[in-house]
């Protein structure tokens, strides 16, 4: 027989939120309808913490939220200056990494990069020059194309093939500024992935890496998922967020 | 107000971003006491007459041509602003850049455009080199990568509700700021 969870509270940026133990701050904070940026992490696959977007800083330390864990009475710094500065430098620096050239990409308005870049409002991106890669496409699968120049390695293709389909197609490969995505074969032709794979579902990938052919552009402009909400707005706008906040504290309350 | 000096010009852009400055309908009709518009394609002029307040570049440079003319912009005004995706990222011509394993990528996207792709006809195999055409550049660069750049407009085309309030919030001194609702990239 399992023990209740323990519930307690910690501060994210004054504001108290209650968690239970085993809760990561990220679970902690989208429970109380506070929106944490995040690219690699998502509902339903175990988080990785490579992104970084999800910075916090802990008690003066930076930390990705979506893998530490809540504690109690810990300070949590979220919304402040120099977090909002970390997270908006990662995004811009993933924009010029690779190739982004959203007139051009058929994800554009429901790519979670894009999205994540108006949300923490960059417009003056002249800071670091566009790498502009050319690694090749892999379009040998009659219904998936790769397209590695517009991957931000977030991963979740990787866990979603690998924990949930049992599959293992995708991996990384290589190291420092030449890792990327690898398949588990010469292409993906040659895996046993199929477009039914939870991996080819278009939540997982966050931009225009993974494409399903014969679907592009299939919502029109003004109706794609980030037209009319900006990234995070399901989060912030739960019903009861409040109720949760100010729920009394039963351990662990100072 | 002393009347405002503005330039634009089209690189290698699609004249969309210019589409979208007229777009701005009857809020332009208040430009007509602060503003003239000295080199531009609204007045046709090719050259600077003098020194001007405000450039509006659209595209990115992919010909000689187009980095003689953003040179020129950067010589002949005091704020520089580039508009649009393709000023900004390189936009669609960039793509070109993007063409793979090849030792001379410029001549295979040339033999592409004129020679093998399966939708031309062109029994002479000819590519066009006119003296008077602007060599192409090795690869599409962006307009900073080329000239300082002071403010950016993304878009693809950006609206014209976001170019009126940045270019209105430089003509009349004010540090421009849109909200972050209002960017997009495409």
């Amino acid at each position: 027989m399992t023990a209740p969870p323990r519930t307690f509270t910690f501060h994210v940026d004054g504001k108290v939120v209650s968690a239970n133990s085993g809760q990561t701050i990220m679970d902690a904070c989208d429970q109380a309808g506070i929106y944490i940026p995040r690219l690699c992490d998502v509902e339903g696959l175990v988080p990785q913490g490579s992104c970084r977007v999800c910075t916090v800083k802990v008690d003066g330390f930076t930390v990705a939220a979506c893998t530490h864990p809540a504690q109690a009475n810990q300070w949590v710094e979220h919304a402040t200056a120099e977090i909002e500065m970390y997270r908006r430098d990662l995004v811009l620096m993933l924009f010029h990494e690779g190739n982004h050239l959203c007139p051009c990409c058929e994800a554009s308005g429901r790519c979670e990069l894009q999205a994540m870049a108006y949300r923490l409002g960059i417009s003056q991106d002249q800071q670091y020059p566009y790498l502009q890669p050319t690694r090749p496409l892999d379009t040998s699968h009659p219904d998936i194309a790769l397209d590695n120049n517009r991957c931000i390695l977030c991963g979740r293709c990787i866990r979603a093939s690998r924990d949930i389909d049992k599959k293992n197609i995708f991996e990384y490969v290589g190291r420092g500024i030449n890792k990327r995505i690898g398949v588990n074969g010469d292409s993906l032709a040659d895996t046993d992935a199929e477009i039914d794979d939870y991996a080819m579902d278009r939540g997982v990938c966050p931009v225009g890496c993974i494409i399903r052919k014969y679907e592009g552009f299939f919502a029109p402009y003004g109706e794609r998922q980030f037209d009319k909400a900006p990234i995070g707005h399901d989060i912030e706008n739960q019903s009861q967020p409040d109720q949760l906040n100010t729920e009394p504290c039963k351990e662990g309350d100072s | 107000m002393n009347r405002k000096r503005v330039a634009t010009t089209s690189l290698a852009g699609c004249f969309g971003c210019h589409m979208s400055l007229l777009d701005i309908d009857e809020q332009l009709i208040s430009w007509i006491e602060q503003v003239d518009f000295d080199r531009s394609p609204f007045t046709d002029k090719k050259q600077f007459t003098t020194e001007c307040d405000l450039g509006i570049v659209e595209g990115g440079c992919c010909n000689e041509d187009n980095v003689h003319v953003l040179r020129d912009f950067r010589r002949h005004c005091k704020v520089l602003v580039a508009v649009g995706e393709c000023a900004i990222t390189g936009g669609l011509p960039v793509m070109r850049n993007a063409i793979m394993h090849s030792d001379d990528p410029l001549r295979d996207c040339l033999e592409e455009a004129y020679n093998s792709s399966p939708v031309v006809f062109n029994p002479q195999q000819h590519i066009p080199n006119d003296p008077a055409l602007p060599l192409l550049l090795d690869r599409v660069y962006t307009c900073h990568e080329v000239v300082k750049i002071d403010y950016q407009i993304p878009g693809c085309p950006p609206s014209a509700q976001v170019i009126w309030r940045i270019l209105d919030a430089l003509l009349h001194g004010r540090e421009p700021k849109i909200d972050h609702a209002m960017i997009r990239y495409d």
